[in-house]
């Protein structure tokens, strides 16, 4: 079970939260025209890193926020975790 | 019966509790402080049960976790359990076990014909002959295998035991307790860390309670015994015995299983019988030591063949005898101090030690006792069936291939020792490499990856010295980085025999002519010449060779086998053992009980209950309930002898008659506020938000991105920023956590709060032509009229002094109200309505009468909005706009999308107009057509129509507006029934919608 540090609640386990998938996805602007390729892959396709990954986790069962966490898809090691705003480089 | 095996004096057992126990049907008798081993060894019992595929003798071969032979099905308090380890489990007052894999005795086992059979039954026998026919899998071979496979049987019945979970958090956690875990937990604790000490045995001390060292002036055993009861007094540690530490996963998450009642007779009042502990621990000291392994020799499986140190410790635990005339098989000098340990108590051992000079301080310490001593011997074979009566024995030569004049040797057991393997399992399911240690012949750890150390002998250091020193500075500097104390305790000073080097010899070549078994995996019965044939065959990969033999599988998971496989696998192919690799391991270290892994989470407790305020006025009133998700709500309610159709159709028809009420505190309410909600609003629903006035709802429809229905329910304004949000029972989690998805991530710069408020509000669905009548009854100073308080609008007022909100708001399709209080008031509500409503003829009414009146309303549900159909289908297009963008707007113009036969809800009946259809029945056109027989739609609910007195059904039906009239069959090949049928319009009642504007 993995232990994740929420930004807002500190040190959790795992079964606090809600994985939210790939963080750098974007979703087009609303009333943007978008090609149905675009709007495909936004919706549907997903790169599967191996390796370090940016990803969305929601902390349902804390205070309800979504954040950023970067882990190793392989080791699940959590280098950095980051609120919505923040930047993980 | 006499416990002839055991010693007068010696050992750690009570002698002054005597324990009668059963095995096999047969009475004995042991002492406290006995495993079921112990004591059967104790009484001369060896046979214990049959191995796996040959169904040859087997007896004991360990003292604890490793061992491969004795497992039995144990018998307790009205209870059994299969896969128990004879050597791990305690004795008890009326403890009762049977042998398995035999029949019908063990004595006398029929399936032992397969050790003759033997050679139709070789490496990967399965993969080879239960491939054809193919239609005998089903009917005859899985039946077979099924019946073949397992050790013991598991209880069909419930099992009435309680078994806890518990999560700890700690600086350190210590799995084992023998020299290198006492040290490192002693001096961690002692700088002030939260330490858990976790011993799998009853006993603390692991070697310690063994060995002949000294550790500062006192016996090993007694050093134990003061660190132990000084940890024990210490508030910050945790010491725990019966307790295995079984596997090592994420982020420093241990999970140890604690038996706690598995050695009592019976589980006492308000104890659990067994806790799974979740151990977050900041830093890890694996002191798990080392488990010896054997020699491979012929028919080195017989019963009386046992480990070295397994030998000891029974008689210096236990005080029994694993033999009375033993011959011990050593590589190394370990096994010397069995000998000694026999010889102390009046047994004289016969030494075969295949090195040829090996000179230290323990042989010397033999020879001057007189033992007999023959270097460049070995065991070539046991002799015997059921128990080992003889041995033959002889030279070898120093390059070990040649072997001298075969004597025999007559002897009752033969006490192995091949050296030692670090038990590595904790370490390498941390995500370690192992490295492969030369001076040992064994795996060690490799680089830590998480926050943890090994130490002692499951780190390769097998000298008491090192192992201490080590030890103690680990948890002193564990300690120190986590406590940023500075107490650091003097490592005592310790004694023990210094031991000569061993010898890689690890398997006694056959003698020229013989045909002798040389077992490597005893609990699978994997021999030498099966891994040959696996090579031989093609296998290369040690995972390949693993599961294509079974070697180091099974409940034991290979701990005393594994090694000497892959020392097999890298003689046949001239590699060296770390390039042949070893396969990976796995949690659990040890078999868990799957009671404990389930916890308390079972029945009713596998998901919280969630129940409405009305709950007891519904249980007082004959509801009859129905799990809906998490929550509980009345399916309807009982009068008389009524079952669930006459008392659905009686509720339906009294809404449709009179007037009925409905708890609907279950739908998901979520308060969204703020400047930009309306904004939100309109981005999330499918339909225009913007100009929803004050005092008004709305039904809106929402989408996920990929265009398929998520949900719908209706949004009412209560003032300039606050809209009330209504979801379906089911969806309401997965809706709240989508809003705030996308104003968290997407959106965050509107400016818009949601927040849960299911249960803050109870709520009553007041529906029928007389509703109105009902609801000026309970708010006498409002006004309901239809112009005041049409469809779709929203009025505050109070019920007897309590706030209340009013939506008028119909799922039922007939004028229907909802009333929301808050929660506390719920019950209050209810009750007022009820009394109220008696003039009106009112009825509670349940969630089949409700299904019942939305399905011939064609409302669209749950069972129409399945995650596989858009707003087109279920006729809710109207709903679309074609102005503005929401949420997964651009995915509604894709191909398929747009076809103009998509599947369409309509509504179907039976020709007959009796016949009810089965849900998920297909509709095809042709009932005898060929199969795969093209299906055109499904039967998504069905119900009996109250208004016309007749089954009716919705379907999702390919292009269903244009089949409207068209005569179809239901076929439902589960309920065996084909059914012609018409197909109508969905809206099956008013379908103009007059109702509930009236």
């Amino acid at each position: 079970m993995l232990y994740i540090k929420c930004p807002y609640c500190g040190m959790r386990s795992q079964n606090e939260f809600a994985y939210g998938g790939d963080a750098n996805v974007k979703r087009p602007e609303l009333n943007e025209e978008v090609s149905d390729k675009i709007w495909d892959e936004f919706v549907y396709l997903r790169k599967s890193p191996r390796g370090k990954h940016i990803e969305l986790w929601h902390h349902i069962s804390g205070c309800r926020q979504w954040f950023k966490v970067q882990r190793d898809t392989t080791t699940h090691e959590i280098f950095r975790t980051a609120a919505i705003n923040e930047d993980i480089k | 019966m006499s416990q002839e095996y055991r010693l007068d004096k010696v050992g750690l057992v009570n002698r002054d509790k005597k324990i009668s126990f059963k095995f096999n049907g047969k009475k004995y008798f042991g002492y406290e402080g006995d495993t079921l081993a112990s004591a059967l060894i104790a009484n001369g019992v060896h046979l214990v049960g049959r191995s796996f595929k040959y169904h040859r003798p087997r007896g004991f071969f360990g003292a604890g976790v490793d061992e491969p032979y004795a497992i039995v099905q144990l018998y307790r308090n009205g209870e059994t359990d299969p896969n128990c380890r004879a050597t791990e489990q305690e004795l008890f007052e009326g403890l009762e076990a049977k042998s398995v894999n035999c029949w019908p005795s063990v004595n006398f086992d029929i399936g032992a014909i397969n050790n003759f059979l033997n050679i139709f039954l070789p490496a990967g026998f399965y993969y080879k002959t239960f491939m054809w026919p193919r239609s005998f899998w089903y009917r005859i071979y899985e039946p077979f295998i099924r019946k073949a496979a397992g050790f013991g049987s598991a209880s069909k019945k419930h099992d009435k035991e309680r078994y806890e979970h518990k999560y700890e958090y700690c600086d350190l956690l210590v799995t084992g307790s023998g020299p290198s875990g006492l040290a490192s937990a002693y001096s961690a604790a002692k700088n002030g860390a939260k330490v858990i000490l976790a011993e799998d045995k009853p006993r603390f001390g692991g070697s310690l309670l063994t060995s002949e060292a000294n550790i500062g002036n006192q016996s090993g055993k007694e050093w134990a015994e003061k660190i132990i009861s000084e940890l024990q007094e210490m508030p910050n540690v945790t010491v725990k015995n019966r307790s295995q530490v079984f596997g090592y996963y994420d982020h420093n998450m241990l999970v140890m299983s604690e038996r706690i009642s598995d050695h009592l007779p019976e589980t006492k009042k308000f104890t659990p019988k067994q806790r799974l502990w979740y151990i977050r621990a900041k830093e890890v000291a694996i002191s798990s030591g080392s488990i010896e392994r054997p020699i491979v020799f012929g028919n080195n499986d017989t019963p009386g063949v046992v480990l070295s140190s397994a030998a000891k410790e029974y008689l210096k635990v236990y005080g029994v005898l694993v033999g009375k005339k033993p011959l011990i098989f050593t590589n190394n000098d370990s096994a010397y101090e069995t000998a000694i340990e026999f010889k102390k108590n009046g047994i004289t051992p016969v030494v075969l030690d295949s090195r040829s000079n090996p000179d230290s301080e323990i042989i010397s310490e033999a020879v001057s006792m007189d033992i007999d001593i023959r270097f460049s011997h070995v065991v070539v074979a046991a002799k015997g069936y059921k128990k080992v009566k003889k041995a033959e024995i002889t030279k070898i030569s120093e390059d070990k291939n040649e072997l001298g004049k075969i004597e025999n040797i007559n002897c009752d057991c033969i006490c192995v020792s091949g050296f030692w393997t670090p038990t590595i399992h904790l370490s390498s399911q941390s995500g370690n490499k192992t490295k492969f240690d030369e001076k040992i012949d064994a795996f060690i750890p490799g680089k830590s990856k998480q926050n943890e150390t090994t130490l002692g002998s499951a780190n390769g250091v097998f000298n008491l010295e090192d192992t201490l020193k080590t030890s103690f500075e680990a948890g002193y500097e564990i300690s120190k980085k986590i406590t940023k104390n500075d107490n650091k305790i003097s490592i005592p000073q310790s004694y023990e025999k210094k031991q000569s080097k061993h010898d890689k010899f690890w398997c006694v070549p056959l003698p020229k002519n013989k045909k002798y078994k040389r077992f490597l995996d005893f609990q699978n019965d994997v021999s030498v010449t099966d891994i040959e044939l696996a090579l031989r065959e093609g296998y290369r990969s040690i995972e390949h060779v693993k599961r294509y033999t079974t070697l180091g599988m099974a409940t034991d998971q290979g701990k005393t086998s594994n090694l000497n496989g892959l020392q097999l696998v890298s003689s046949i192919e001239n590699k060296v053992v770390p390039s042949v690799g070893h396969t990976t391991f796995r949690p659990p270290y040890t078999p868990v009980c799957i009671g404990a892994i389930v916890g308390r989470e079972i029945g009713k407790h596998s998901k919280p209950t969630r129940k409405s305020p009305m709950h007891s006025w519904h249980e007082k009133n004959n509801a009859v309930f129905v799990d809906a998700g998490v929550w509980l709500r009345p399916r309807y309610y009982k009068r008389g002898n009524e079952n669930l159709f006459l008392a659905s159709k009686r509720e339906a028809e009294n809404v449709r008659k009179n007037v009925g009420v409905c708890d609907v505190t279950t739908l998901g309410k979520i308060d969204v506020k703020g400047p930009d909600a309306a904004e939100f609003l309109n981005r999330v629903y499918t339909n225009a938000w913007l100009k929803l006035p004050i005092g008004k709802a709305r039904y809106g429809v929402m989408l996920r991105e990929d265009g398929i229905v998520m949900d719908d329910g209706t949004t009412t304004r209560i003032s300039e920023n606050h809209y009330h949000m209504t979801t379906t029972t089911a969806q309401a989690a997965n809706v709240l956590s989508h809003l705030e998805y996308y104003l968290q991530v997407v959106w965050p710069k509107l400016n818009v709060n949601v927040v849960s408020t299911t249960e803050q509000w109870a709520g009553a669905a007041i529906a029928g032509p007389k509703s109105r009548l009902l609801m000026q009854k309970l708010f006498k100073d409002l006004d309901v009229s239809n112009e005041s308080l049409p469809f779709m609008g929203y009025v505050e007022s109070n019920l007897s002094g309590v706030p209340a909100r009013i939506f008028r708001i119909s799922f039922s399709g007939e004028l229907a109200y909802e009333v929301n209080v808050e929660s506390d008031n719920g019950n209050f509500m209810w009750e007022k309505i009820m009394e109220a409503g008696q003039e009106f003829q009112i009825q509670p009414y349940g969630t089949e009468a409700l299904s019942t009146l939305r399905i011939e309303m064609g409302h669209v549900a749950g069972s129409e909005l399945d995650g596989r159909t858009i707003p087109y289908d279920n006729g809710l297009d109207g709903l679309v706009s074609k102005k503005k963008d929401f949420i997964g707007k651009r995915s509604l113009i894709r191909k398929a999308f747009t076809a103009k036969d998509r599947q369409r809800v309509v509504g179907v009946v039976p020709l007959d107009k009796k016949t009810s259809i089965p849900e998920g029945s297909h509709l095809v056109k042709d009932a005898k057509a060929k199969l795969p027989n093209p299906k055109l739609g499904h039967i998504s609910a069905s119900c009996w129509s109250v208004e016309h007195n007749n089954p009716f059904s919705l379907a999702i039906l390919k292009d269903g507006k244009n089949m409207i009239g068209q005569k179809l069959f239901a076929m439902s090949p589960l309920k065996n029934k084909t059914i012609p049928v018409e197909i109508v319009s969905s809206h099956y009642v008013d379908p103009k919608g007059e109702r509930v504007r009236s």
